[in-house]
């Protein structure tokens, strides 16, 4: 390996500090429009009628559509279409999208879109999901087939209850945690362009171009190879922008209907209303030891709050169970989720999808186990590993593990065995872990089809061309990319170009989610370039009269092994290559396997080629007079399997790691009783700055998995996940209370310190 | 002022170039930056004044270009990130940046530059925590700051080491 596993710069690094990258919004087309959706005042309305009259009728308004021009439902999953581009009948949620106007500027199409005039029959609204799970509630979305339950998914292993009878030790907890949003710096934006000859391109920021390629097909009416998709670089996404929006259809419709280039930029008040951030969840953790620590078994129950519309929501409720069966061995697991409409913004992915809430609770109820039993949490923990090799509970098959290095590299870092129940009143530490998933093995609409793929395009001036429908996202999987056709065609950086993310040019990858671009583009790109490598082995082969395998590909030469002094610049090689065999181009895509997963239903929600592990220490420091807790440090350990490229692998731990701490100390996507978002902006939605931020430590632990391309698995989602487990149980190791709902604010803190010292 | 109001002539100078474009009273700087010049490096993220990524220099000090009129600024001196590069090579702060992986997905990067090169324009050893409370007006959601204090302060010292500023 000459390039694995080096610090390297990404091959797009130079145009993100110059200011050239071009985000969506950073395009421009002759004659464009300025577009903007009209949205919903009430939290549930029937639309009465609606007159676009006035507004068309302002000089400078080109087009006005509402509903009835878009009447055919979508969604990210086929199971659950409940969507309209534009609502048809009824409004679910303050900010739904009613109607859309397409104008010369944006100030001429804000004043027309406040000339739409709409009749509004005002309906009984529903916020609270156990409230809209009561007899009687108002009714959500028409197509939930049971009242307002989107998703309920009951499933057991083994004899909980006996097992939890039996326990020595059985704590029970409530947790609480609200939504948060993913707040990426770059709001939404897409551009509409229509060609007289039928073709539709639509310029979008998001994290899954092959799926709003899709369904702008189906809804729009036009046939999919007259779609062209093409997505820029995005300024940040982190599950927000995983499925289709309300602005993508609009920009293309109002394309269509003018036939001039239309983009819509959402405010960032629309980007907090359109949301599809982590879904607040009600949870309720029985888990159960024996008196020498070993756990026993686990029951769980959650009520999840989902918005007015599905988005990913079955998956979530599964992942809201699934994903708690590592790092350590259940015996015997249950859980029952109940994802429920109610008239909010619509929930959906947020890094580390539907299981950081779970994993709070899970880990809080392991730290109170080791309290109870007077061990140290640590140790707790190493009493149940689940070995590497080996079957979760809920059968999900686990090959590398390296959590058990996590804990020994997050011990040791911390000082943990120095602090731990050692430090002074109001200071203290805590330990949590976790693991997840690098890609799912099944794709989220029933097909026998690569999950990925990658072309290659290789030329005689030396240059090597990727083609990839991966979705740059900040998180360097153009670089990733790079990386693997360096490492085995042995070109400099410098003559690697990676065009990505377009529909019209690109080979389909299923989207930037889910941790699987790494694990399933990388290995897509691996083969490709490994056929491509083998055709310019044979060429020099053929011409040095040795064994094609003598000859090595690095640092811009085909060299003889064992005779370095032997060797040819690549672009000669690839010239021989060429005149051998013709143009050199190849593929190469990846099927995650299919038939690892437990035979239950439900039991392929989760299952992945390879899984993550991660454990955090994490210090703080409590004031008992204010609350407020301090973060002093995070130690953050994550097996990634192999870092292709530690620079990029340390940013996504920190990047996780801080998130997660964000949303233990700040973050909380709050409405009133009307429906109104509490704060829909960057400063009233409380987000960390660089002086609020702890330090952060990473220490990356590789533990080479089988599948992964060269042994690597996820660091994208895993990092996030223990942070909050781990600041909750440092507040209690600092002052002695138990904090289940978050966020941990100071008067949380106050309230749990006030009522201990009444005990 | 009344939205709409009589076009108006601007001059000012941009990134070294003396620029004068007509622009109505109501017109925020960003907007001049990105849609009048096509400078469109600076980003926003909020048009509020919130997010910072919209930071620029006006005669040396930073702004945030969504909420200053355009008119605020005839006659100054603004830079933005695309006036940062030392010709074609990169300016020892955007080498950092590239260097540490301080830049995720890059939105917020030209607005942290701005206010980091502030900063060394007037503290030539500044601490980490100067540096943290130099770009603490700057949201970034990806890297949790770790590496982009890494990067100013690396940037620091190679500037203090080649004598420049």
């Amino acid at each position: 390996m000459t390039v694995v596993g080096t610090r390297q710069p990404r091959v797009d690094a130079a145009d993100r500090v110059t200011g050239r990258t071009r985000f969506a919004d950073d395009l421009t087309f002759a004659g464009m429009l300025c577009g903007r959706i009209v949205r919903s005042p009430h939290a549930h309305a029937r639309i009465v009628r609606i007159d676009t009259v006035r507004a068309r009728a302002l000089p400078g308004v080109h087009a006005v559509i509402t509903g009835a021009d878009m009447p055919v439902r979508y969604g990210i999953l086929p199971w659950t279409q409940d969507e309209y581009p534009l609502a048809v009948d009824r409004a679910l949620y303050v900010g739904d999208g009613v109607a859309a106007v397409a104008a010369v500027d944006e100030a001429t199409a804000g004043r027309a879109a406040a000339l739409v005039d709409i009749v509004w029959e005002v309906l009984p609204h529903v916020l609270d999901p156990s409230e809209a799970l009561a007899p009687g509630a108002p009714k959500v979305n028409d197509v939930a087939k049971d009242g307002n339950v989107t998703k309920h998914v009951e499933l057991a292993f083994g004899d909980v209850d006996g097992a939890l009878a039996r326990s020595d030790v059985v704590v029970d907890g409530e947790y609480e945690f609200p939504g948060s949003t993913h707040a990426a710096l770059e709001p939404h934006c897409a551009i509409g362009i229509w060609e007289p000859s039928g073709v539709l391109t639509v310029y979008t920021a998001t994290q899954v171009p092959h799926y709003v390629h899709r369904e702008l097909s189906r809804v729009l009416g036009v046939p999919a190879d007259r779609v062209r998709v093409v997505q820029p670089p995005v300024g940040g996404a982190f599950g927000g922008k995983s499925e289709p929006f309300d602005l993508e259809f609009c920009a293309a419709k109002l394309a269509m209907v003018t036939g001039r280039p239309v983009k819509i930029l959402y405010t960032r008040e629309e980007v907090f209303y359109s949301h599809r951030g982590r879904h607040p969840m009600r949870m309720h953790f029985r888990v159960g030891a024996t008196r020498d620590g070993k756990l026993t078994a686990c029951a769980a129950r959650t009520l999840i709050d989902g918005g007015a519309y599905a988005s990913f929501g079955l998956v979530t409720a599964y992942y809201a169970g699934q994903l708690v069966t590592a790092p350590l061995a259940l015996r015997a697991y249950r859980f029952e989720a109940t994802r429920v409409y109610t008239n909010k913004p619509a929930c959906g992915p947020k890094r580390g999808h539907g299981s950081v809430q779970p994993r709070f609770a899970f880990e809080v109820s392991i730290d109170k186990i080791a309290e109870k039993l007077s061990l140290d949490p640590i140790e707790l923990r190493r009493r149940n590993l689940l070995p590497a090799d080996a079957r979760t509970v809920n059968e999900f098959a686990v090959r590398s593990n390296g959590f058990a290095e996590c804990l020994r590299r997050v011990e040791e870092a911390s000082g943990w065995k120095e602090k731990f129940r050692k430090l002074p009143f109001g200071r203290g530490v805590g330990v949590a872990g976790s693991f997840y998933i690098s890609g799912t093995n099944y794709p989220i609409y029933p097909n026998d089809m690569p999950q990925s793929a990658v072309q290659l395009k290789l030329d005689r001036s030396g240059r090597v061309t990727v083609f990839a429908g991966t979705s740059e996202i900040g998180q360097g999987s153009d670089a990733m990319l790079a990386l693997v056709v360096c490492e085995e065609l042995g070109v400099e950086p410098a003559s690697v170009r990676v065009v990505t993310g377009d529909t019209d040019l690109t080979p389909v990858d299923l989207g930037a989610y889910s941790s699987r671009v790494t694990m399933m583009a990388g290995n897509a790109c691996l083969k490709a370039a490994r056929g491509l490598a083998d055709r310019v082995r044979e060429a020099v082969a053929k011409r040095w009269e040795c064994a094609a395998g003598d000859v090595l590909l690095a640092a811009g030469y085909a060299t003889l092994r064992e005779n370095a002094g032997r060797r040819v610049a690549l672009a000669e090689a690839f010239r021989w290559a060429e005149a051998d065999g013709g143009t050199l181009g190849t593929t190469g895509c990846y099927h995650a396997p299919k038939d690892v997963h437990g035979a239950y239903r439900g039991g392929t929600i989760g299952a992945s080629p390879a899984y993550s592990f991660t454990a955090h220490v994490a210090e703080v420091v409590v004031d008992t007079e204010t609350g407020a807790v301090r973060v002093e440090h995070i130690w953050v350990a994550h097996d990634c399997g192999r870092a292709l490229n530690p620079v990029i692998v340390e940013g996504q731990m920190e990047g996780g790691a801080y998130m997660g701490f964000a949303e233990a100390l700040f973050e909380e996507h709050g409405f009133h009783p009307s429906g109104l978002h509490r704060g829909p902006s960057l400063l009233d939605y409380k987000l960390p700055t660089s002086l609020d931020v702890p330090g952060i430590s990473s220490l990356i632990v590789e533990s080479r998995d089988p599948e992964g391309p060269y042994g690597a698995k996820e660091v994208g989602e895993g990092p996030l996940h223990p942070s909050i487990p781990a600041i909750a149980n440092a507040i209690h190791a600092a002052v002695g209370v138990r904090i289940d709902s978050l966020p941990f604010t100071p008067a949380r803190v106050l309230r749990a310190l006030a009522s201990k010292n009444r005990c | 002022m009344k939205p709409d109001g009589d076009v108006v002539q601007l001059s000012l100078t941009v990134n070294g170039d003396a620029v004068t474009v007509g622009v109505r009273p109501e017109r925020t700087l960003a907007e001049v930056l990105r849609y009048d010049l096509g400078l469109t490096g600076t980003k926003q993220g909020c048009d509020e004044g919130d997010c910072g990524a919209c930071t620029v220099l006006v005669d040396g000090r930073t702004v945030l270009a969504c909420l200053t009129l355009a008119l605020e600024v005839d006659g100054a001196r603004v830079e933005t990130v695309e006036g940062l590069a030392r010709g074609p090579s990169l300016h020892p702060l955007q080498e950092a940046f590239v260097r540490h992986g301080a830049a995720q997905c890059g939105f917020c990067t030209p607005g942290i530059l701005a206010s980091a090169r502030a900063l060394l324009a007037s503290e030539a050893t500044p601490t980490r925590e100067a540096i943290a409370e130099a770009i603490s007006g700057n949201l970034c959601r990806c890297t949790g700051y770790t590496k982009i204090v890494d990067a100013i302060e690396d940037a620091a010292t190679r500037m203090r080491d080649e004598g420049t500023r």
